[in-house]
């Protein structure tokens, strides 16, 4: 289940902070790709816009409305991806996902805390995106 | 029982007939606030259906054998029980669909073929569930109708000026929802169905979230169609009723087909059953039907007059309540009738995280657009959360969730 009541206070703050204060929001401009999905049964919406160099990401940029998990896996996603690898970043886990998003979130909520790394699996890997299984 | 709404003892009675409510969610117990989707059962339904299948289990009108005797019956005897509930004038007007959503499409789909040609018109309300929308999308783009849509006035309720101008001489059909299933709101329908009768259209309603709290008499109301689901009302899913005009009913076509629908078939044709089962192709839901029966007899014990009376007081109880907080903010309930049916959101709180935490102080409400996008964008709301009351419900458990929305905002702004 997700616990958002029964979690560690301070960490409830880190992400209502994420929330509030999203990091990388806004839209690259120009960019090369640019992306955007949803989770159409309740209407969460992220867009990425991403600049690469050398192999690597060299900026990225998220914007999107939806619920505190949706926008604040989305900030520290965009944290944990700028200036890396794109073939490193397009072998992030769902695990290590979950792991980074610091809150234990339920089974009712994975599609929220999943979305952003979808959207930026769609983003790195283009036509060759194939999505999970039980998407 | 001749008091006009429910006693404070009553109600603990009637808590005791739905086994669900003993249930605990996360350790509390459970609140259960989502009723505009779905009702809860009472044992009665669900042992009436258990019977059946111990007892009287048999195809229907098909089976000369005892069992089949019985459960032909049984269904029967269902469609007249709807039929005396909702003041048809007989079973002949009572076709089983298997939810309001596939009433209004039978009617969409089969009265439109026989009476609508290209450029006739059919008005509907800005309010409308999807399904009382779609169905006419479909039709616009096979048919070449055109719709329009009644908005709301500054009060908050259907713009009866605005329908004045929009119901006229091309109008076919005026189709419009008896309650909102998001603003909670009940339509006043004479007034609309006076406009339909003065140009000569057919006024077709959706009763989904109105047959279950309000006292309905179809006759009455004058309306030709009328649509209902029996999961919103105590009974089983897989069971709804439409109502319809007999003499529209005998010269609409059938709408699904195949067996018990049909009178004789050749290879070169068929003719069909009588009303109401020419709407009604396939083996119905016959287990199901009883289990419709018996929630009718539910709520007919205890009056749809009390139940509508009891939740008026618990809507003004919540209405006042959630307006008076500062951090709410509230959707309808400032004009009309309403019933206990609130869309509001917590401030600074995507509804989703409200409705998962709400989750966790046992309370179970929805969180989303409610199958009714048009009326969202037409109001600027976005998703909101859905409170939904019925006969079980309490003021306690209302108290319970405010106090759990003031919980949530507060950790959301500490």
């Amino acid at each position: 289940m997700s616990d958002l009541l029964d979690i560690d206070p301070l960490m409830m703050d880190v992400i209502i902070e994420h929330y509030r204060n999203p990091h990388n929001f806004g839209e690259l401009n120009p960019c090369e790709i640019k992306i955007e999905d949803g989770n159409p049964s309740c209407g969460d919406q992220i867009k990425m816009t991403i600049n690469t160099k050398e192999g690597k990401i060299d900026d990225i940029k998220f914007s999107g409305k939806g619920c505190i998990i949706s926008q604040a896996a989305a900030s520290i996603l965009t944290d944990m991806v700028k200036g890396m690898d794109i073939e490193e970043a397009k072998k992030i886990t769902k695990e290590q996902m979950l792991e980074n998003l610091i809150i234990p979130v339920g089974p009712m909520r994975l599609k929220c805390a999943l979305l952003a790394l979808k959207v930026l699996k769609k983003a790195l890997y283009g036509k060759d995106f194939v999505g999970e299984e039980d998407d | 029982m001749d008091e006009k709404s429910l006693t404070d003892e009553e109600i603990k009675k009637i808590r005791e007939d739905f086994p669900i409510l003993k249930r605990k969610i996360n350790g509390e117990d459970l609140i259960y606030l989502d009723n505009a989707a779905t009702t809860q059962k009472p044992k009665s339904v669900i042992e009436r259906m258990e019977n059946f299948l111990k007892n009287s289990n048999a195809n229907i009108h098909r089976a000369i054998h005892t069992l089949g005797y019985e459960a032909t019956t049984m269904y029967e005897n269902a469609h007249k029980k709807v039929a005396n509930f909702i003041g048809a004038k007989s079973m002949k007007e009572i076709v089983f669909v298997r939810n309001a959503t596939e009433g209004l499409n039978l009617v969409a789909h089969s009265w439109s073929s026989r009476f609508l040609k290209p450029s006739d018109e059919v008005v509907l309300t800005i309010m409308e569930h999807h399904s009382n929308l779609v169905p006419w999308l479909i039709m616009r783009d096979k048919i070449g109708i055109n719709l329009k849509f009644i908005k709301l006035n500054k009060d908050g309720v259907l713009d009866l000026k605005e329908a004045e101008s929009l119901i006229t001489k091309k109008t076919k059909l005026v189709g419009v929802i008896h309650a909102s299933n998001v603003l909670g709101l009940i339509n006043d329908i004479k007034p609309l169905r006076e406009m339909a009768r003065n140009v000569g259209a057919k006024i077709l309603v959706d009763g989904a979230q109105s047959l279950p709290h309000i006292p309905v008499n179809v006759k009455e109301l004058d309306v030709d169609f009328f649509a209902a689901s029996s999961h919103k009302m105590l009974g089983p899913t897989g069971i709804g009723v439409l109502y319809g005009k007999r003499e529209l009913l005998e010269e609409m076509p059938p709408f699904l087909t195949g067996g018990d629908m049909i009178s004789t078939v050749t290879l070169q044709g068929a003719t069909w059953n009588e009303l109401p089962f020419k709407f009604e192709a396939g083996t119905p839901a016959f287990v199901e039907a009883t289990g419709f029966d018996e929630a009718i007899n539910y709520l007919e014990s205890i009056g749809m007059e009390r139940i509508f009376n009891y939740e008026k007081e618990l809507e003004r109880y919540v209405y006042e309540n959630l307006n008076s907080m500062d951090f709410i903010e509230l959707y309808g309930h400032k004009a009309g009738d309403n019933l206990a049916v609130f869309s509001f959101n917590i401030k600074g709180v995507h509804p989703h995280d409200a409705a998962n935490l709400l989750d966790k102080f046992g309370i179970a409400v929805r969180s989303g657009n409610h199958c009714a996008q048009p009326l969202m964008n037409y109001l600027n709301m976005d998703n909101t959360l859905r409170a939904s009351f019925y006969l079980y419900n309490t003021k306690e458990e209302a108290q319970k969730l405010f106090v759990a929305l003031e919980k949530i905002y507060k950790l959301f702004n500490r």
